[in-house]
């Protein structure tokens, strides 16, 4: 309990959900309000720019497909690394084990021969367990040899970005697209249906929204939930209550991984239709997920708005872009940006403000509030 | 090719690309020394290395660019700084914010100058007389950076500082056990904050390398994820900087044989190795339990009067 003037500021324990949520605006706003400095820094009109960005994407039907296509993978990645945090397993990995799930993608829809209706569904699944087997990777090499899950899941970002590249220019290199480096066009048999006139690849967002509900009841209602939020609440009390370590962080990568993998088989098949850059088919969006999650605060459910916010945010990336002809990378200073605030304002949330009433005296001690 | 000129070729190569690794490593042993980690090093060396360039190729000195890297490092680092230790805020999402920033502020502000050669890069140095030592000489003295001279005094120098007098005492303190650090009247705040400051001036360092003197241009993520290797490479040295420049050293070879191969391997299979080689390298210091030289109290932050 500490005093500031004519205010005191009251430490609680847990915060109310309004204040969370007030909180979190609160970051979101501040984060805005230094990007309008750096458009006018850049020679935009800070108003011009926002409500260009408005018009062009929540002000059109094209901008709000646009913004739900970028959520699709968001928001699959981002109930994945909700699961890994709940369970303090630092997933950075993302962007890798989306990349994964798109190369798996690639291979069952070029090479495997599996016939018309089979073909998606098989994508999905190779998609799923590539991306959980680049996760359990680093969860094997936590648990065992207790080796850091933010560098080896980061490293295997970088090992799949190059094996993707080698793919696309080397063995998986498309005879048919003339020296530039793609692989060749999906059949149309492993084309992703859309909603009319956009590049939303339904299925893929059903998927997602499916995820996020199974997510929410498995923390919430199963065994391995229970055992997730006790190994991520305190590893004493985890130990004690006998929980298999290895067991509980295998299931959370699979879980984690494999989502991301599925952004990735929705990538191609939804939009690509082949195999590309990988920075053309991550975008960044393992890590954009990463906020993403941090902002669902541990909820899945809140990730689906967390996931269409940021959505929104690539949507505006693309909008700078084009009509106010300033480079994309913009998303990356405000997604930095948001983080900074975000984590900034947490203490706000333990501290209640409370006016001194007229006449008490200022003791330093608890008053009636106790605390 | 005979022997000889291929290892002096490997070994001077090696110290090149290692130097802005063992600067960055430098720098981030000493954060985590006192007990900070810090995961913005990829943010602060691309801003180091954009803004070492911008002002190198707007002035014409290139050592004013690596001191202006330096002190951009330090300023990006004093938000992690502030963040971390006065906020309290969680170290890693902080740091994954300062690279996510940096590399978003150093591309934004990098597009008008891509790709321009440098007018004029730092000046490569052979020491004379060392460079006329039969094999030892070409591989060590011979057309090296200054940067790469002066980083490695600098490994020598920290270690000194660290292990041998009162102030390093007093960082390794923090960095165990803050409380009792604080009991016997040490600041701990304003040691943690020097400590992260100059991880970020060591980091801006070595992206000022990277665009004045390695590849004396700008490209968008010209780090290419070193500052990440740089995070792997302070656990594999123990936290120790006379082990960083071995660290630093085996990685610059990696990164050199990447190039080196291509006549017989892929190249974007060859530039996987360094990543690959830091996973191997961390499970293998897991393996001999190389791990307990971290500090005690890596990554918590501290609060006077709570537990």
């Amino acid at each position: 309990m500490r005093r500031v003037g004519p205010f005191i500021l009251e430490r609680r324990r847990a915060p109310s959900r309004a204040v969370v949520i007030g909180v979190s605006v609160l970051a979101v706003l501040a984060a805005l309000l230094v990007m309008a400095i750096i458009f006018a820094g850049y020679g935009v009109n800070p108003w011009h720019a926002y409500a260009t960005i408005g018009k062009s994407t929540l002000g059109s039907r094209y901008g709000l497909m646009e913004i739900l296509r970028r959520t699709i993978p968001l928001l699959l990645c981002g109930v994945g690394l909700v699961i890994a945090f709940r369970a303090q397993f630092w997933n950075i990995g993302a962007e890798g084990q989306l990349l994964a799930g798109a190369v798996a993608a690639t291979g069952v829809a070029l090479y495997s021969g599996i016939p018309g209706p089979w073909l998606l569904p098989a994508m999905f699944g190779a998609g799923f367990l590539a991306g959980a087997v680049w996760g359990i990777i680093p969860a094997f090499l936590k648990v065992k040899l207790r080796v850091n899950d933010v560098i080896t899941t980061l490293m295997m970002n970088y090992i799949m970005i190059y094996i993707v590249d080698w793919l696309i220019h080397g063995p998986w290199k498309g005879p048919t697209m003339r020296g530039f480096a793609y692989t060749d066009i999906f059949p149309k048999a492993a084309w992703l249906p859309t909603l009319p006139l956009s590049r939303v690849h339904w299925p893929t967002l059903v998927i997602g929204v499916a995820a996020a509900i199974l997510a929410a009841l498995i923390l919430s209602r199963t065994r391995l939930g229970y055992e997730i939020r006790v190994v991520g609440e305190s590893e004493g009390a985890a130990r004690y209550a006998g929980i298999n370590f290895l067991r509980v962080s295998l299931a959370v990568m699979i879980l984690s991984g494999g989502l991301a993998g599925l952004a990735g088989v929705g990538e191609v098949a939804g939009i690509h239709h082949r195999l590309l850059s990988p920075t053309q088919v991550s975008m960044g969006y393992g890590y954009t997920a990463i906020i993403v999650a941090w902002l669902a605060r541990g909820s899945p459910l809140v990730a689906i708005v967390t996931s269409l916010l940021f959505g929104l945010i690539f949507a505006a990336g693309d909008v700078i872009k084009t009509v106010l002809r300033m480079p994309f990378q913009v998303t990356g200073v405000f997604n930095g940006l948001i983080l900074f605030f975000l984590i900034g304002v947490e203490p706000l949330m333990y501290w209640r403000v409370r006016l001194l009433p007229k006449g008490e005296r200022w003791t330093g001690r608890a008053g009636s509030s106790g605390s | 090719m005979d022997w000889q000129s291929w290892l002096i070729g490997i070994v001077g190569r090696a110290l090149a690309f290692g130097t802005p690794l063992l600067w960055g490593t430098l720098g981030e042993i000493y954060a985590e020394r006192a007990g900070v980690v810090n995961l913005g090093v990829e943010g602060m060396m691309v801003l180091g290395a954009f803004s070492a360039f911008a002002v190198a190729q707007s002035t014409g000195h290139p050592g004013l660019g690596i001191l202006v890297a330096a002190l951009v490092g330090g300023g990006a680092a004093l938000i992690h700084a502030f963040l971390t230790v006065t906020l309290r805020a969680n170290q890693y999402v902080s740091g994954l914010a300062l690279t996510m920033f940096g590399l978003g502020l150093a591309g934004l502000l990098g597009r008008g100058w891509e790709g321009i050669p440098l007018k004029q890069p730092l000046p490569s140095v052979t020491v004379p007389g060392l460079s006329k030592i039969p094999l030892l000489g070409p591989m060590l003295f011979e057309d090296q950076s200054i940067l790469t001279y002066i980083g490695l005094v600098l490994a020598v120098v920290l270690w000194l500082l660290l292990y041998r007098t009162r102030w390093g005492i007093v960082l390794r303190s923090v960095g165990e056990s803050p409380a009792t650090a604080d009991a016997l009247g040490v600041n701990v705040f304003l040691v943690r904050y020097l400590a992260v400051i100059v991880g970020g001036v060591l980091a801006g360092v070595a992206g000022g390398y990277l665009s004045v003197e390695y590849r004396p241009a700008w490209t968008e993520g010209m780090t290419a994820g070193m500052g990440w290797i740089v995070i792997a490479l302070t656990i594999f040295a123990a936290w120790d900087p006379l082990q960083a420049i071995w660290g630093s050293l085996f990685f610059g070879a990696l990164y050199h044989l990447s190039y080196r191969l291509q006549a017989w391997l892929p190249p974007e299979l060859l530039k996987l190795m360094p990543y690959a080689f830091a996973i191997l390298v961390l499970a293998i210091a897991g393996l001999s339990g190389r791990r307990r030289g971290a500090p005690g109290a890596l990554g918590v932050p501290y609060a006077r009067g709570e537990k």
